[in-house]
């Protein structure tokens, strides 16, 4: 928020939150990554590190979500203030549902190499949109971090690149799983996962509308895309 | 300068209105509706002219010489800045409460039937019902009934300003104008004061000047933002606390504002 409050309490208390809610982003992201390695290299130490963060991750929701009840309790917000608020307690549980994805990786990974399945299912692809996943998210919260318009509406049109991604990986698993059908249980568990990275960009938009929510006040989660990018243009 | 988006009917409608403290522009062309049965809320800083305006739509400012208003304020179409309205019928029609409870030194049924005799003339029955009409329209009744007799000044402020409100009730205005009506009530009094604008506007029309920007969200249905004597912005109470479309509005309610 650029300008200031009469009162510099209120001031503070937003800041706070607000860098309170990044520094959840922050850990989720740290989450992906440890997937994403646990994924590649097929470790389970990175995917218990995962599960161990998932832990502060929780801790911090509750947190924050218990700064802006006190907050809209004690200052009674309006306008702006009241829709950042909103959107920060959205953006949150937004954020703790991407660590549940990163942790649903993680236990995929952990029962793939339990189950010592063939290591020739195309688990490269994964890590592709993997990154790409992760990639949208950091980009997402740079956006919230400097309410930047152009920047969410642009995460909107890549995670329509994640949904193509993750049809296209979803078709050439079946052809694997046609092919031998001892590839069908491995199959499955990398399905789950394409699933749970496909949901990480979904996140990541909706934490993008959220944030042309705050700026414009327009609540632009069931417009569709071409709309979207026409009125903010 | 907003225009106005009021579908329902208009009690009021002010046209280019200018006023002046004598050589002191108070108001710089306001042009508002106020709609019929509906609570506008009137928000904004000391001396912005919210009270100024209020006090325009019963001419109460004609009771000092050297103020005057220039343009139009079309009272169910008529210019009440006409020099020859009736002021004495226009104050019956478009009544007012105070800041600060002004009770007549006299007992509470009195202070009710004060105002009635000088316009109508009642028998004793009639009399009876219209100040239990009023003070029930006010949410006293029940708290004053067993003492009718009794000074108006031994009630509790809340109660105080209630009975303000049944006076004006009682002469069956069609506009209840009110200034600050609870700037010195403690929140309880608020609160009933407030339920009872809620109730009132089913059959007045209300127009409301108030600091407290949450009693504004609350209880009207219009809003309008003031500063310097200009109307910055008028709209749905709902859209002016939620998305206004002006950045001084949106500093003002937000305690923006320095």
């Amino acid at each position: 928020m650029p300008e200031k409050h009469l009162s510099s309490q209120f001031d503070s208390d937003l800041n706070n939150i607000s860098s309170h809610v990044m520094e959840l982003g922050g850990l989720v992201e740290s989450q992906i990554r440890q997937a994403i390695l646990a994924l590649s290299q097929f470790s389970p130490e990175a995917a218990d590190d995962v599960l161990v963060t998932e832990n502060k991750v929780n801790h911090l929701e509750v947190e924050i979500d218990r700064e802006i009840a006190s907050v809209i309790g004690r200052r009674q917000p309006t306008a702006r203030d009241l829709r950042l608020l909103m959107a920060m307690s959205k953006t949150t549980a937004n954020l703790e549902r991407v660590g549940d994805e990163a942790a649903k990786i993680a236990r995929m990974v952990k029962s793939i190499i339990e189950g010592s399945a063939p290591r020739s299912l195309p688990s490269t692809d994964l890590r592709v949109s993997a990154n790409l996943a992760s990639g949208l998210l950091r980009k997402a919260l740079d956006a919230f971090a400097r309410l930047d318009v152009p920047m969410a509406v642009s995460i909107l049109r890549e995670d329509n690149e994640i949904d193509k991604e993750f049809d296209g990986f979803v078709r050439k698993l079946i052809t694997y799983m046609m092919e031998d059908p001892r590839t069908i249980s491995a199959s499955l568990d990398l399905l789950f996962i394409a699933k749970a990275i496909e949901r990480i960009g979904d996140h990541s938009k909706n934490i993008a509308e959220f944030i042309i929510y705050i700026v414009k006040g327009e609540d632009v989660r069931h417009t569709p895309l071409a709309d979207v990018e026409s009125s903010m243009s | 300068m907003s225009e106005i988006k009021t579908a329902p009917k208009n009690a009021i409608e002010v046209r280019d209105l200018n006023f002046f403290y004598g050589k002191f522009q108070g108001l710089r062309n306001v042009t508002m509706d106020i709609a019929e049965r509906k609570v506008t809320a009137f928000i904004g800083p000391s001396g912005c002219g919210k009270s100024t305006l209020l006090r325009t739509l019963n001419r109460m400012y004609s009771l000092y010489p050297g103020q005057r208003a220039e343009g139009e304020i079309n009272f169910y179409g008529q210019n009440i800045l006409d020099a020859k309205q009736d002021l004495n019928l226009l104050r019956a029609r478009i009544g007012m409460v105070f800041q600060k409870p002004t009770p007549f030194p006299m007992t509470i049924y009195d202070n009710i039937a004060f105002g009635v005799r000088l316009y109508e003339n009642l028998s004793k029955t009639e009399m009876d019902e219209r100040v239990e009409w009023a003070l029930t329209k006010a949410a006293l009744w029940t708290e004053v009934k067993d003492k009718l007799g009794q000074n108006g000044l031994s009630l509790s402020g809340g109660q105080q300003q209630r009975l303000c409100i049944a006076r004006s009730v009682a002469v069956k205005p069609s506009v209840l104008l009110l200034d600050e009506p609870t700037s010195a009530l403690d929140p309880i009094s608020t609160g009933k004061v407030e339920e009872l604008v809620h109730e009132l506007k089913a059959d007045y029309t209300i127009a409301i000047v108030t600091h407290n920007m949450q009693q504004a969200a609350r209880c009207s249905d219009y809003t309008a933002y003031m500063y310097l004597g200009e109307l910055v912005e008028f709209g749905e109470t709902e859209q002016i606390f939620f998305k206004p479309n002006k950045t001084a509005t949106e500093d003002y309610i937000t305690g923006r504002f320095g």
